[in-house]
């Protein structure tokens, strides 16, 4: 079992980074809206809150990571141009999109939105993990807050929801490949 | 935190929680906003290609994380210890969020330029 450095790469981004970033942010959304029928608020221990504030610093780590690696790592051997005259596009996943019509709008709108919309998420959570942290006990008392930390949580949800589905969509229909290659178990060629 | 009371944290200004919300509505929206200029304008998409492997999109996302920190420090500053009118603040915050998401969809920003 042999995979290529930039598909070995490109899954960190997507299948650690990204999806765990996405199932971090689904855990901050589910406890806020059990929070809004909650009759006490929940009191934790020292140990608790630690805990608390470590896995929202996880999440936000994760978020950044995704992004950056994505934009910086990733993008650029998916946008490579290719030589001229050059006879397969396998390793130009734009470039092998954009050939045909049916498959051009998986960057037209698919990679097009998701190099944009994929970096609300940390930034709305990097925001809903601060509020988290230094209003915790008191969220109760500004119910306004917590509306507003709701509504970027579950934006930073969809956000990532869209960035996660066409990452995966592309990589299906043109994946990125190229580099060292890895073996992972099994025998080799 | 930890060594706070309830009622003391009761009593926290929101204006630091503000600054934070409104800033995160200015970053996303800025970053909307200079997605469509670097796709309309090939002179702002050179501007702003700050990392060429990258190309525009480091610019558009490293300028927009710039000015949404930028806010938020002279915000928090600002509000430190002041209770604003957050109703207002979360209004203009979910707005500047929901224009940031409509100029990242391709659709309507391909309608703005008139492809």
């Amino acid at each position: 079992m042999e995979m290529t450095l930039r598909a070995f790469i490109t899954a960190i981004h997507g299948m650690l980074f990204g999806l765990f970033f996405l199932l971090a942010i689904y855990g901050v959304v589910v406890e806020l809206c059990r929070s809004v029928y909650a009759k006490r608020p929940s009191d934790l221990t020292a140990r608790g809150y630690s805990m608390e504030r470590l896995y929202l610093i996880c999440m936000v780590v994760l978020g950044w990571a995704a992004v950056l690696s994505g934009a910086y790592i990733v993008y650029p051997w998916y946008r490579a141009i290719p030589p001229a005259g050059i006879a397969s596009l396998i390793r130009y996943p734009q470039a092998l999109l954009k050939s045909s019509p049916t498959t051009a709008g998986w960057h037209n709108l698919g990679m097009e939105w998701k190099e944009h919309i994929a970096w609300f998420a940390p930034i709305a959570m990097t925001m809903v993990a601060y509020v988290l942290t230094k209003y915790r006990r008191a969220m109760r008392a500004h119910p306004q807050i917590r509306t507003a930390v709701v509504v970027f949580a579950l934006v930073a949800f969809g956000a990532a929801g869209v960035a996660g589905f066409f990452g995966g969509m592309l990589n299906k229909h043109a994946p990125v490949k190229g580099g060292h290659t890895i073996h992972l178990m099994g025998e080799s060629r | 935190m930890n060594s706070l009371s309830p009622q003391r944290e009761d009593t926290l200004p929101n204006g630091p929680a503000g600054a934070a919300i409104l800033s995160a509505g200015i970053g996303c929206c800025v970053l909307g906003i200079l997605a469509v200029l670097a796709d309309a304008s090939k002179s702002v998409a050179g501007f702003l290609t700050w990392y060429r492997p990258t190309g525009p999109l480091s610019g558009v996302t490293s300028a927009a994380i710039l000015i949404w920190l930028a806010s938020w420090f002279l915000l928090a500053r600002r509000w430190r210890t002041k209770t604003i009118a957050i109703g207002k603040i979360n209004a203009t915050a979910f707005l500047l969020l929901a224009l940031g998401i409509l100029l990242t969809f391709p659709p309507f920003a391909d309608l703005l330029q008139g492809k």
